[in-house]
């Protein structure tokens, strides 16, 4: 008897499996109609008779129906509402974060109090036990509850000062004000707690407890913020705990340690200038040595080449520290970059392009050139020359000193 | 209309004045010639007067035992198959097949499994009393079956073996199927029919089980025995595009045939059928059912070599002058005798011929004789012919294979990327979705409402183009003589390629290399697998076309080249040694 060598024929799995394909590569060709269409033709896969099956088809109808929904002309807010709503109520397990997506695209489309409401929603929703993963996604729902609490606050709050309104209505408003405080802190205070990103809820807690007077306690968040070693590294951190401490004019010694984190972080952010000037004024060698360096690290950065502070910086400081004698820190500083600034900044391509396109940031370079590379130093030489014809006092002046203090000859000795 | 023959009723027609009639729904006699409906009616049968020619459609009009879990009629697993078989007949007369094949050669057929699997027209149905050892024998209850004639399938007439149940005496005892009214309440719950979980179990030696590919390789059978011009690969593509039912088929069912639980196993397949599955199916059930030799096909049946490979080289666009190649080649391997291309499922138990595929598979032989394919012979007289034709405007132009690959190459790349997108959109679920229990039945309503909703919903987005029109059934899927824009090869000569050798001609290119090298020496005979890489790019492409035409995987098409170069050059194969020597441009 022959026996059947099990020849499988093409199924149900593998026609939806083309089928998806083809949704996301309509997607990423932005072919939007295209994509509806292979979707219509999907959804049979929400009848899958394997339940897990029908788990991963919910999840892709929902991402991908949404990101239809949101780019297709033809589909708006009551569109999306109405597929969002049927998405949810599909089984149980996709209720929260589906609701949450719900939320941010009603936000996307400023519809603020249709997302309040959303997750408002949400954060009422029960079912059965929860497990871990739910009880992130509530927290992370209550959290944006918060932080529309806080704009309704901010809203109020402009408003109060706009308009000089006598007693009695001022107190009822401000009451109001402050219980959307007191609601917006309650949540905003615990996500604050999770490890995490959280830029945009630590600056309104941050700005609403410095409303209320509470310096302490927004100085305690955002160092916490910045300094929890449980936390991502964040730059963002440091950078508004630096700010906060300014404007609380902290002790300098304290604005430089947490400048010098940064540092080490970000060594290119545009605040390290600033950094460089707190160095620069302190008293402390350590911390003179430490604003060559921080120049320098910015400078190793394609983005600042054109930066003509920088240049200035470094030029002034440069030629400052020669005075002072302290070659060394130069030639500690200048030992790693020899090799690849002179191609990187002082290339006889970019003396032709910096003169012509930026004489200030020119000069600046050429001089800092000058004093690392000495006098042979083409980009030096080129700018001199064309400097010469132009500004020849400030040019002789720069000659002078270069042939006077520069590295080289200092090795040499 | 009813299918059933009233036996008993001889008077002539009035107008057609012949003698063959039919029972319409109301019960009154209608003449199946001239369709002219007389006043008489039938009387309502007795159990006993139950005639065996029924078709499922009788169920319309008896008495129906309502189960009293689920509102509906008993029905049997095999009833089921029947009403599919039913429908894929009907589809198969409106595609123009002769209606021979549906009142005759299928019924016959099915009618001859029946017996074979003992569900019905024998002595003994699996279904009676004695047979069956389960406990309930003693719940056997008549009571509520007294006046209801049970659905026909069992039926026991005196045991006719051979088609010639329509003469058989009406029998005079009825054994009746043993309800098993407390085990039938309990296993109903898992399925609509009857039997649905007894037939699942069943593993009774030497009986062939009846599935849904089954019934395909019942078409196959009939057509084959009717020697119609739907070859297995169209059949194939037919039910595909939707001519022939098979995926959904149970929605046709009548209202009043739940199915649910394991039904769902036997009316139901998320797949679509693979040529070789139901050709295997077809060898085994012919052999099942004892049949003897199949009518013979000789040389103007549309099944012989001569006339296939005429069909394909016409929707291949390719010369007619090949044809007499290919006439050359069937009649040197012998493949055109009369034996060979006949299936005997008495003798030849485990073979028959791969009509389609084989035909091909000569077509793609003549156009290696001729080109070659090993990327450079072909092209080399491409640019021969090209050059003859620019310089010569009057008579035929030479073919030109390189021009020939251009046009073909962008034609199948189109239809393959509109298949991809027709078999991504298939929807497989229909709207009477298929339950497990009534437990589960308002779940899987409930997810086929959203499902409903949420394609009426994306609909919107769609712009409502006008439905592509379905596809006309045609035997041709590529037409060229009516087609301006393209070129039509048909009427292209060979000359160029064929050079004159005393009386005959034969062809420029004098090598040749085999497909397979070595056959496995074992009793299945199958050939070394097809790895696409070993072999040139013009074959592949030639491989590709044609399997995409015939819907086959390219590996089938290789086989059958190798095992019709194994005929054709059996000299070779013999001696190894020469083997090696040979002429060949082989290429591993």
């Amino acid at each position: 008897m022959a026996v059947s060598h099990g020849h499988k024929g093409i199924n149900f799995a593998q026609t939806t499996s083309i089928c998806l394909n083809f949704i996301q590569e309509a997607l990423l060709k932005h072919q939007w109609q295209r994509a509806s269409e292979f979707l219509q033709h999907y959804f049979q896969a929400l009848e899958d008779f394997n339940s897990q099956k029908r788990q991963v088809a919910l999840q892709n109808i929902w991402k991908l129906g949404s990101a239809i929904l949101y780019h297709h002309p033809k589909s708006n807010v009551e569109t999306f509402n109405a597929f969002a709503d049927r998405m949810k109520n599909i089984g149980v397990q996709n209720y929260l974060k589906i609701s949450l997506q719900h939320a941010l695209y009603l936000l996307h489309k400023g519809m603020v109090e249709e997302a309040y409401r959303n997750l408002n929603q949400a954060e009422s929703w029960r079912y059965g036990e929860m497990s871990a993963s739910q009880e992130k996604i509530i927290k992370l729902i209550q959290a944006y509850r918060g932080l529309l609490d806080y704009y309704t606050w901010s809203k109020k709050r402009t408003e109060l000062s706009k308009f000089d309104m006598d007693g009695f209505a001022t107190s009822a408003a401000t009451q109001d004000m402050h219980s959307y405080f007191r609601q917006a802190s309650v949540n905003l205070h615990e996500i604050i707690k999770i490890p995490g990103v959280w830029d945009p809820f630590v600056k309104s807690y941050v700005e609403m407890l410095e409303f209320y007077g509470d310096q302490d306690g927004a100085r305690q968040v955002l160092t916490d913020y910045a300094y929890d070693n449980n936390f991502p590294s964040n730059p963002n951190a440091h950078i508004y705990l630096y700010k906060f401490l300014k404007k609380e004019k902290a002790p300098e010694d304290k604005l430089i340690s947490v400048l010098k984190i940064l540092h080490q972080i970000v060594p290119s952010h545009k605040i390290m200038l600033e950094f460089h000037m707190l160095l620069r004024k302190s008293k402390k060698e350590e911390h003179q040595k430490l604003g060559l360096e921080v120049l320098f690290a910015v400078l190793d950065f394609s983005g600042c080449t054109e930066n003509i502070t920088a240049w200035k910086y470094l030029a002034k400081y440069l030629k400052q520290i020669m005075m002072e004698k302290h070659l060394n820190w130069v030639q500690e500083g200048w030992s790693s970059r020899k090799d690849w600034w002179p191609t990187f900044h002082f290339s006889y391509y970019l003396a032709k392009k910096n003169w012509k396109e930026n004489k200030i940031l020119a000069l600046e370079k050429a001089f800092t050139s000058g004093i690392l590379l000495g006098k042979g130093c083409k980009y030096f030489m080129y700018v001199s020359k064309q400097g010469h014809k132009v500004q020849k006092k400030s040019i002789k002046t720069m000659k002078k000193f270069v042939m006077k203090h520069n590295i080289l000859d200092s090795e040499e000795l | 209309m009813e299918f059933e023959e009233a036996r008993d009723f001889s008077e002539r027609c009035t107008q057609c004045t012949a003698v063959s009639w039919g029972i319409t729904d109301e019960g009154t006699y209608y003449c199946t010639s001239c369709l002219n409906v007389t006043e008489r009616c039938k009387e309502v049968e007795s159990i006993v007067d139950f005639t065996p020619n029924t078709k499922i459609q009788a169920i319309s009009r008896g008495l129906k035992k309502k189960r009293k879990l689920e509102k509906g009629w008993e029905w049997y697993v095999c009833e089921g198959f029947q009403y599919v078989l039913y429908q894929q007949a009907e589809a198969l007369l409106s595609l123009g097949v002769c209606p021979k094949l549906k009142d005759e050669v299928l019924h016959n057929f099915w009618k001859r499994y029946l017996q074979k699997s003992k569900q019905a027209y024998c002595r003994k149905p699996i279904y009676s009393n004695d047979n069956k050892s389960a406990a309930s024998d003693s719940h056997l209850s008549l009571s509520g079956l007294d006046s209801e004639p049970e659905l026909l399938s069992i039926r026991s007439c005196p045991s006719s073996e051979g088609e010639a149940e329509s003469q058989s005496d009406v029998n005079s005892g009825l054994i009746l199927p043993n309800i098993k009214t407390t085990q039938c309440e309990t296993t109903s719950v898992c399925s609509g029919s009857v039997d649905g979980v007894e037939y699942s179990r069943q593993k009774e030696k030497g009986i062939l089980k009846m599935t849904l590919p089954m019934t395909l390789a019942f078409c196959y059978m009939s057509l084959l025995w009717q020697r119609e011009t739907i070859t297995l690969s169209d059949l194939l593509r037919f039910v595909e595009d939707g001519h022939i039912p098979y995926i959904n088929t149970y929605q046709n069912f009548p209202e009043e045939m739940k199915l649910y639980g394991q039904d769902i196993k036997f009316f139901s397949v998320e797949s679509w059928p693979v040529y070789e599955d139901i050709y295997e199916k077809m060898i085994e059930l012919g052999k099942f059912l004892d049949l003897p030799r199949f009518p013979d096909i000789t040389e103007n049946c549309f099944l012989h070599p001569n006339m296939l490979c005429m069909k394909y080289l016409m929707e291949a666009n390719l010369p007619d002058e090949m044809h007499s190649l290919t006439c050359q080649v069937t009649r040197i391997t012998g493949m055109g005798e009369v034996d060979f291309l006949t299936f005997d499922p008495i003798t030849q138990k485990t073979k028959t011929v791969k009509y389609d595929v084989q035909a091909v598979a000569i077509i793609v032989v003549v156009l290696k004789l001729l080109f070659l394919l090993n990327d450079n012979v072909e092209w080399s007289l491409s640019s021969l012919a090209q050059e003859n034709n620019e310089n010569n405007h009057e008579g035929k132009p030479y073919f030109d294979f390189r021009k020939w690959y251009q046009i073909m190459k962008k034609i199948i790349d189109e239809k393959q990327q509109k298949q991809e997108e027709f078999r991504a959109k298939y929807l497989w679920k229909s709207a009477k979705p298929l339950y497990y229990s009534s437990v589960d039945r308002s779940v899987v309503y409930k997810r086929r409402r959203m499902v409903a909703n949420l394609q009426k919903q994306f609909s919107i987005l769609v712009d409502s183009a006008p439905n592509p029109e379905k596809k006309k059934p045609s035997s041709f899927q590529l037409n060229w003589a009516e087609d301006q824009n393209t070129t039509c090869f048909h009427g292209h000569s060979l000359q160029k390629i064929l050079q004159k050798k005393g009386k005959s001609l034969t062809t420029l290119n004098s090598q040749y290399w085999l497909s397979t090298q070595k056959f496995c020496k074992s009793y299945c005979k199958h050939v070394t697998t097809y790895e696409e890489s070993n072999f040139s790019v013009s074959y592949q492409f030639v491989l590709n076309f044609f399997s995409f035409l015939l819907r086959i995987k390219t590996s089938l098409l290789h086989e059958e080249v190798s095992l019709i170069e194994k005929r054709l050059f059996y000299k070779k194969y013999e001696n190894k040694s020469k083997a090696s020597k040979s002429k060949k441009a082989r290429r591993f």
